[in-house]
């Protein structure tokens, strides 16, 4: 190992040199910012979480072990449940379509030439690049059930007028639209990227062997895609059991609390409906047990670690 | 539908079948980039119309009497009462006041600063992990890694409860002091491009008498300087555009970023409906560094997003 600081002229180089240079030293020095800020601000906090849902705390006073009381309370809370189911509805709106849309636009995009593609590409990111609570506001105004000119155009098909984010039965579907307008085009990008690995002369023998356009899609482009398609789900569907901003900023859980999702229960735990700190965090460990469990589902179905090219080439 | 995956090798064959897929195919794309676009310019339309025109005038394509009114109006320049004084009478127009400048300026302080932070101590974390070696490295690294799993508001509560114990809710400090040393995201983004960097040229440069911080600061930084730049940007757009978090902790008019305080807008409405044409010029404006980045930055992002997908 050569030591090379600037006072190294002698055979024994200082110690101060010889210590500000040494690798280990340099490496902690880098990584410490990170690591106060993980421990602080990740590490920390779940632990803690875990260690809250299992006490009574308002804040004010000191807080009390319960045991499991929190999660008790939480089962049998029919509001959670509630939340729960509502939150699933949305996921099942949300997640089929954005993703057949995505993929639908991925393919397109593939088929035109490269200037017009990356003209396409812009344009489609761009609600993603959005602030959620603007994209919200947006649409809340297109589909105002009085003023919008949402039922001006479906007034133009004879259409009568629509509540919109207005009626419970529709509610959280429109939601689950917004969103799929905000994140369709984000994700054809990533599918896009995927489609490009897929050789070409895999398309050319298929065409050859008379393979028509459905086959070749069924067979070369959907098994190809799956590494590309996996990440997409499990990130889809990791953020979207974690819905809120959009509601909060149109529905506010309403009507009738149609789009109480899940994470609004666990707002309302600590902020609204009492301060209790036990109930929040012990729902909010429950999302984190139903996140893991739902992506270890998805990497299992999906077969995330295989790798279909290899079988190919 | 059936010709939507042939790729470009047989675009040329004429065939009846093949023109009628092209022409839904661009029917399709017409009709997404309409939807795109259009509430982008439905916002515009609304933020120019007179005030009290945009509860009468609800189908116009363009502008209906354009006006910059709306725009004062949420920027501080004239208020409510002002509009009466012009004749300008309707229940849904808020005499609050609304200084979009002030939320402006906090939501570029907010962003500002977690995007400098963020950036370099991730950044500099990032090398160590990439390029240096070190006791539990890869222990670090992949613990790291999990961070990346567990969902926001499992962090948000107990976040918001120690912010409070340090006495600093209601401050940028503690608005910031969660995203401003790290996240797993952008030290794992970093590493992959240090990780990609030829051995040789840092092996030279050792040879040559670089100390380990030269190394670092004056052969690998301006190596990554455009995956940096990305992640700089990135990191921006996100803080820009967070809304749980500073709700939580940054209520305060002081210190309120556009997203809360367009939020709170939204439900400060004397009776009935929204405040639309207020609110739309709001919306206008908080999208203008969105569109700026965009313009300048757009094909840097959507690089960084294909190159997220598969790692």
């Amino acid at each position: 190992m050569i030591h090379t600081s600037k006072t190294d002229t002698s055979s024994s180089p200082s110690m101060i040199g010889r210590l500000a240079n040494s690798e280990w030293l340099v490496a902690y020095l880098f990584i410490l910012p990170s690591l106060i800020g993980f421990t602080l601000f990740y590490a920390y906090p779940s632990v803690r979480s875990v260690f809250i849902s299992f006490t009574e705390w308002n804040l004010l006073s000191d807080a009390e072990f319960v045991g499991l009381a929190n999660y008790q309370d939480i089962f049998s809370d029919d509001r959670f449940w509630r939340a729960l189911q509502t939150t699933l509805i949305y996921v099942l709106w949300n997640i089929p379509l954005q993703t057949i849309l995505a993929l639908f636009m991925a393919v397109v995009l593939e088929r035109f030439s490269t200037v017009l593609s990356t003209l396409l590409r812009s344009i489609m990111i761009l609600p993603w690049l959005m602030p959620s609570v603007i994209v919200s506001l947006l649409w809340l105004w297109i589909l105002d059930p009085s003023l919008g000119i949402a039922n001006e155009f479906l007034g133009l098909f004879g259409i009568p007028k629509q509540y919109f984010m207005g009626e419970p039965q529709q509610a959280i579907v429109w939601i689950a639209a917004i969103n799929i307008w905000r994140n369709a085009g984000y994700n054809a990008i990533l599918i896009f990227a995927g489609l490009k690995t897929i050789p070409k002369s895999l398309y050319e023998v298929a065409e050859i062997d008379g393979a028509n356009g459905w086959t070749q899609f069924q067979r070369i482009t959907l098994p190809l895609l799956r590494p590309v398609l996996t990440f997409v789900l499990v990130t889809t569907v990791v953020g979207s059991f974690q819905i809120y901003d959009t509601i909060a900023v149109t529905t506010n859980g309403g009507p009738a609390g149609a789009t109480r999702v899940i994470i609004f229960y666990i707002i309302d735990e600590v902020f609204n409906r009492r301060i209790s700190m036990g109930t929040a965090t012990a729902a909010s460990v429950v999302l984190f047990c139903i996140l893991v469990s739902v992506t270890l589902i998805q990497m299992r179905f999906l077969q995330a670690n295989q790798s279909d090219l290899a079988d190919y080439s | 539908m059936t010709t939507l995956p042939a790729t470009s090798s047989n675009k040329s064959s004429g065939t009846l079948s093949n023109m009628l897929g092209n022409a839904l195919v661009w029917l399709g794309l017409i009709f997404i980039v309409v939807l795109i676009m259009f509430p982008f310019w439905w916002v515009i339309r609304t933020a120019l119309t007179q005030p009290d025109l945009v509860y009468t005038n609800t189908s116009d394509f363009f502008p209906v009497q354009p006006t910059l009114l709306n725009f004062e109006r949420v920027l501080g320049i004239i208020d409510g009462t002002d509009l009466v004084g012009m004749g300008i009478v309707n229940p849904n127009i808020s005499t609050a006041k609304l200084n979009l400048w002030l939320f402006m300026r906090n939501s570029f302080i907010f962003s500002g600063l977690i995007m400098l932070g963020q950036t370099i101590f991730s950044t500099m974390a990032a090398y160590a992990f990439a390029r240096l070696n070190f006791p539990f490295r890869d222990q670090i690294f992949f613990m790291y890694l999990t961070g990346l799993m567990v969902p926001g508001i499992v962090l948000f509560i107990p976040n918001f409860v120690f912010i409070r114990q340090l006495g600093l809710n209601g401050t940028f400090v503690g608005m910031v002091a969660p995203f401003f040393l790290m996240t797993p995201f952008t030290v794992f983004f970093m590493r992959q491009f240090f990780l990609s960097l030829n051995k040789d040229l840092i092996e030279a440069a050792t040879l040559d008498g670089a100390t380990r911080f030269g190394i670092f600061w004056r052969v690998a930084l301006p190596l990554v300087q455009g995956p940096i730049l990305t992640i700089a940007i990135l990191i921006f757009i996100q803080s820009w555009n967070e809304y749980l978090w500073p709700f939580l902790v940054g209520r305060d008019e002081s210190i309120r970023v556009l997203t809360v305080a367009l939020a709170i807008f939204r439900d400060q409405t004397p009776q009935g409906a929204p405040d639309w044409a207020g609110l739309m010029a709001g919306t206008a404006v908080a999208m203008v560094p969105t569109v700026l980045i965009f313009i300048f930055f757009g094909r840097k992002v959507v690089d960084s997003i294909q190159f997220s997908g598969f790692k």
